[in-house]
């Protein structure tokens, strides 16, 4: 019964979010500051983990193709399909739960518990949509980015650990790369990128803005915003796969 | 003029505002006073909009704001200013760019009437080149005047101040308090100040609502508290050491 408490909860917020803000100018620039602190601040962490990933799974594939029948491109071909249709928005998606997700949440929930939300309300602005609607339209707009730039950053680091570690050249592997693309993938990554960004982003605002309480509460909702990010992640992963993949 | 009648507010199965009439004049210093717990922040609370109570009338000079749809309880909020106990400023805008910020919601202005406007209301709270700073790196009383400064930067007909003093010294209490005051007087708001400071009801109290328990025991001038026999009030004034 409580899932269903919060879920309706949630939807009543995504409804006060989704209104005209109430001055275009001041929500494009807070459009600005949040893709700079979503997007550009998780530069860094998506480009350290998406290449490593990338390498990682050149090395397994590698180790597991040992027969010397199956062609070593066949190495490229699969590293290529598993980053773009898992691993690139997946992973990518649970690591900025983490770091976004959590940042959100505490954020709203801090500016809950010392009253500036009140301050909102009573100057006669519509709190939620002012503090959560440029986050997640930020977010919509710059975590598919990063998932493409982690796509492209985990081949590049398969390709890297393939030559240094002389599992394949990086020909073949540049040519399993090319062998059967399906632009299909990508599209389908995308459906998941921008899922996921819109999960993490209003989940963690929601999290964020029923907080009450003090900073441990302000703790408990950053927590409980990545535990259900994360959760919610994996489950339309499921279902995105399910209907897209096997049509 | 703020008229309030009839409230009753419960949470849960506690009934927290128990059926509470009282008027809030204009130009004057309205003093919401009672112990901690009483329910006195509920009724600001209620006044404000931030709380929802289940019967009564609250009427801002004849606009019953409990009847009014949502575009038209924004008009009235507008018309509201508050100072937070905890000043509520918020922490990543500087002390300029929160003094600006009901402006820019709000109203037309170019950047340079904002400034100017910015600019009035810090110099009315005594407050000069503090403009650049964030309220992390200003103290307590200085958090309190830039809250002044934000409440009436939209010129405000109604000024609601929670606990104005609390956390500050003696001192810069009473500077609060006279600016609360002035500003009062100055731009004759109706000015309602939730409060159990008792130096602070005597130094600018003019009309006292006296709440025990949930439900108004006393109301009328500071002048009548002494002579008004209401063993609770007077308890409470004693304890005051008044």
């Amino acid at each position: 019964m409580r899932f269903f408490q919060h879920f309706g909860e949630y939807l009543l917020f995504l409804k006060a979010v989704f209104t005209k803000p109430e001055k275009g100018k001041i929500f494009v620039k807070q459009i600005f500051i949040e893709s700079n602190n979503i997007g550009v601040g998780s530069f860094a962490i998506i480009s350290l983990i998406s290449t490593f990933i990338g390498a990682v799974s050149t090395i397994q594939i590698g180790y597991q193709l040992v027969s010397g029948i199956l062609p070593d491109y066949l190495i490229g071909r699969i590293v290529r399909d598993s980053n773009i249709l898992e691993f690139a928005p997946t992973v990518t998606a649970l690591v900025l739960a983490g770091k976004v997700g959590s940042n959100i949440a505490s954020e709203i929930g801090t500016m809950k518990v010392t009253e500036q939300v009140d301050a909102l309300e009573i100057m006669g602005i519509n709190a939620a949509n002012y503090t959560s609607l440029a986050k997640i339209v930020s977010g919509v707009i710059t975590i598919p980015m990063l998932v493409l730039y982690a796509m492209m950053l985990s081949l590049i680091g398969g390709a890297i650990s393939g030559w240094a570690s002389g599992i394949i050249s990086v020909e073949s592997f540049v040519k399993g790369l090319r062998t059967d693309f399906m632009g299909y993938n990508v599209v389908f990554a995308m459906t998941k990128a921008y899922t996921f960004s819109f999960l993490i982003t209003s989940v963690s605002a929601f999290q964020g803005f029923r907080t009450e309480g003090g900073a441990l509460e302000v703790g408990e909702s950053s927590t409980k915003a990545v535990v259900y990010s994360c959760m919610s992640i994996i489950f339309f992963d499921y279902i995105i796969s399910q209907l897209m993949l096997f049509k | 003029m703020i008229v309030i009648e009839n409230v009753n507010k419960t949470f849960g199965t506690k009934h927290v505002l128990k059926d509470i009439s009282a008027n809030l004049y204009k130009g004057k210093c309205n003093f919401i006073i009672g112990a901690s717990g009483g329910g006195k922040s509920v009724l600001m609370k209620c006044m404000v909009g931030l709380v929802t109570p289940e019967t009564g009338s609250i009427t801002f000079d004849g606009r019953d704001f409990l009847k009014l749809n949502y575009k038209e309880k924004i008009n009235v909020r507008k018309d509201i200013g508050m100072l937070f106990q905890n000043t509520a400023l918020f922490d990543s805008l500087n002390v300029e760019e929160n003094v600006a910020f009901p402006l820019r919601m709000f109203t037309d202005f170019t950047e340079e009437q904002i400034l100017d406007r910015v600019n009035f209301c810090l110099g009315r709270v005594n407050l000069v080149n503090l403009n650049k700073l964030f309220p992390s790196n200003i103290s307590g009383g200085q958090k309190k005047r830039v809250g002044i400064a934000r409440a009436i930067a939209l010129n405000p007909k109604y000024l609601f101040c929670d606990e104005p003093n609390s956390g500050l010294d003696p001192l810069t209490s009473r500077v609060i308090d006279e600016l609360i005051k002035d500003i009062t007087k100055e731009y004759n708001i109706t000015t309602v100040i939730n409060t159990h400071d008792m130096k602070s009801l005597f130094v600018m109290g003019e009309n006292i609502v006296f709440i025990h328990q949930g439900a108004k025991w006393w109301e009328g001038e500071k002048e009548g508290i002494r002579s008004s026999g209401n063993k609770e009030l007077l308890a409470f004034m004693e304890a005051s050491e008044f």
